[in-house]
């Protein structure tokens, strides 16, 4: 049993290590995914047919297809095709060389997609009123919408945004299988290293663990902050 | 684009009927994932409203637990320690011979199965919470027994209330099938484009299928749903 602990622990030093690129990995993807999935939603209600339905068509497509099968599109396929064209030779290549480019656009995509629901959902259920009076006191189409439309519409779906945020988190997990060294990877080296098999999983279970509260901490002064005219 | 024709041909040239019996293997594992999973959630759904305070401690772990670590990492866990567990514990008892293993494909299928549960719990739990007291108390005023009560009462109106989190996490097992293929050769639908891709060097061409196979598996799956969704609600929307 104190081999056991002790073998956990053990562990523990270089997961800490790769904890950081996880958490990169989740940032990043968050807010390019965020950015996007707002520009999404908004194609997705604007009711002109060129722009509504390829944004329904791209939403439906990453969130009805495995993120793993995505991954693998991007890398594997993507790869292939990039590998033989104008890019290989481009001064971009060595960045694009690295799984962790693949990966990232990946994430930001699948990302987009899933918040892009989220904030359609939001856009839509403000109350007509708020709109209106919006537009009477003046406001153009672009203020009503940066001022009064999205504020509305992101304060109500944070609660929303942040679980997917931790789904976010605990899907970079699957990088590892595209040659991505995060906690998920890192821990699967240790068990081919140290011929342990259990170990190394639950010591990188307790980080994730770790991660994912501290992470919830995060938000919640963020949902506090953005939801602060409904209280009193 | 002959090639790409080429490559689906039935039999052993081509990748067709790969494809095709992959397919209803993602199907197969999904489905039985989701029994298990069905099961597991009501199990523990009634664990956590129970009166016990060790039931309720322990679906409490369960739940946070296996929400709180990534999908693939549990199915790890599960696929590693869990099933090794379980067989001593069924040896120690004597339930099984000595020689017992659990099959590779059963244990991944009951990892998928581990995963999911904790999801199912909270949505049956909230689908058990919204059925009417009057209805139970009605049913008990009746004489009906406890178990009576379950299948003719809760049940029936749970399920109308769970359904739209049970289709969630039906289109949530199918995607998840896709991990089970890190754990071994089940020939399921990505393991299959794995294997295409990697003989062919078409990688593009074969996981660009295989997205679309799944894709085809969602909205199978959205009609079908909106059917039990339309049958459930029947007589009341």
């Amino acid at each position: 049993m104190n081999d056991f602990v002790g073998n956990i622990i053990n562990c523990l030093p270089d997961l800490l290590a790769a904890a950081p690129l996880t958490l990169l990995l989740t940032l990043v993807a968050g807010v390019i995914g965020l950015i996007m999935g707002t520009f999404l939603a908004l194609a997705r209600l604007s009711g002109r047919p060129l722009l509504s339905w390829p944004a329904a068509t791209f939403m439906f497509v990453v969130r009805g297809t495995p993120l793993l099968v995505q991954l693998y599109l991007i890398y594997y396929g993507l790869g292939q095709y990039l590998g033989h064209s104008w890019v290989r030779q481009s001064f971009l290549w060595p960045y694009m060389r690295e799984g962790l480019t693949f990966a990232l656009f990946a994430y930001s995509m699948n990302q987009a997609a899933y918040n892009a629901e989220v904030l359609r959902g939001a856009i839509q259920s403000i109350s007509k009123g708020q709109i209106e009076a919006a537009q009477a006191i003046g406001m153009s189409g672009f203020q009503t919408l940066w001022r009064v439309r999205l504020p509305l519409a992101f304060g109500n779906c944070l609660p929303v945004l942040t679980s997917d945020i931790i789904i976010l988190l605990k899907s970079t997990a699957l990088a590892s299988t595209v040659t991505i060294l995060e906690l998920m990877g890192t821990a699967r080296v240790i068990q081919r290293q140290s011929l342990q098999i259990y170990e190394p999983l639950i010591a990188c279970g307790l980080v994730y663990f770790v991660v994912v509260i501290m992470l919830t901490a995060l938000m919640r002064p963020l949902e506090n902050r953005l939801t602060r005219f409904r209280k009193g | 684009m002959s090639e790409f024709l080429n490559y689906m041909a039935w039999g052993p040239k081509g990748w067709g009927d790969e494809f095709f019996f992959a397919f209803f293997m993602t199907l197969k594992i999904s489905l039985i994932a989701f029994g298990i999973s069905f099961a597991m959630g009501l199990v523990f759904a009634i664990f956590k409203l129970s009166n016990s305070r060790f039931l309720r401690g322990l679906a409490g772990i369960y739940t946070t637990v296996v929400r709180a670590l990534p999908e693939m990492l549990m199915i790890l866990i599960v696929y590693f320690a869990v099933a090794g567990m379980v067989e001593t514990v069924l040896i120690s008892a004597g339930l099984v011979g000595s020689e017992f293993q659990f099959s590779p494909f059963w244990t991944a299928v009951f990892a998928l199965a581990f995963v999911s549960g904790a999801f199912m719990t909270e949505v049956i739990r909230a689908g058990l919470l919204a059925v009417p007291r009057g209805g139970i108390e009605a049913a008990w005023a009746m004489g009906m027994s406890g178990p009576q009560i379950y299948r003719r009462v809760v049940m029936p109106q749970m399920m109308r209330y769970s359904l739209p989190g049970l289709g969630n996490l039906w289109l949530g097992i199918t995607k998840d099938s896709a991990i089970v293929s890190i754990l071994g050769a089940f020939g399921e639908l990505l393991q299959t484009g794995y294997r295409a891709a990697a003989a062919t060097k078409e990688y593009g061409y074969f996981y660009g299928l295989t997205a679309l196979l799944f894709l085809l598996i969602t909205i199978l799956s959205l009609v079908v749903l909106n059917w039990m969704e339309k049958r459930l609600n029947r007589g009341l929307v």
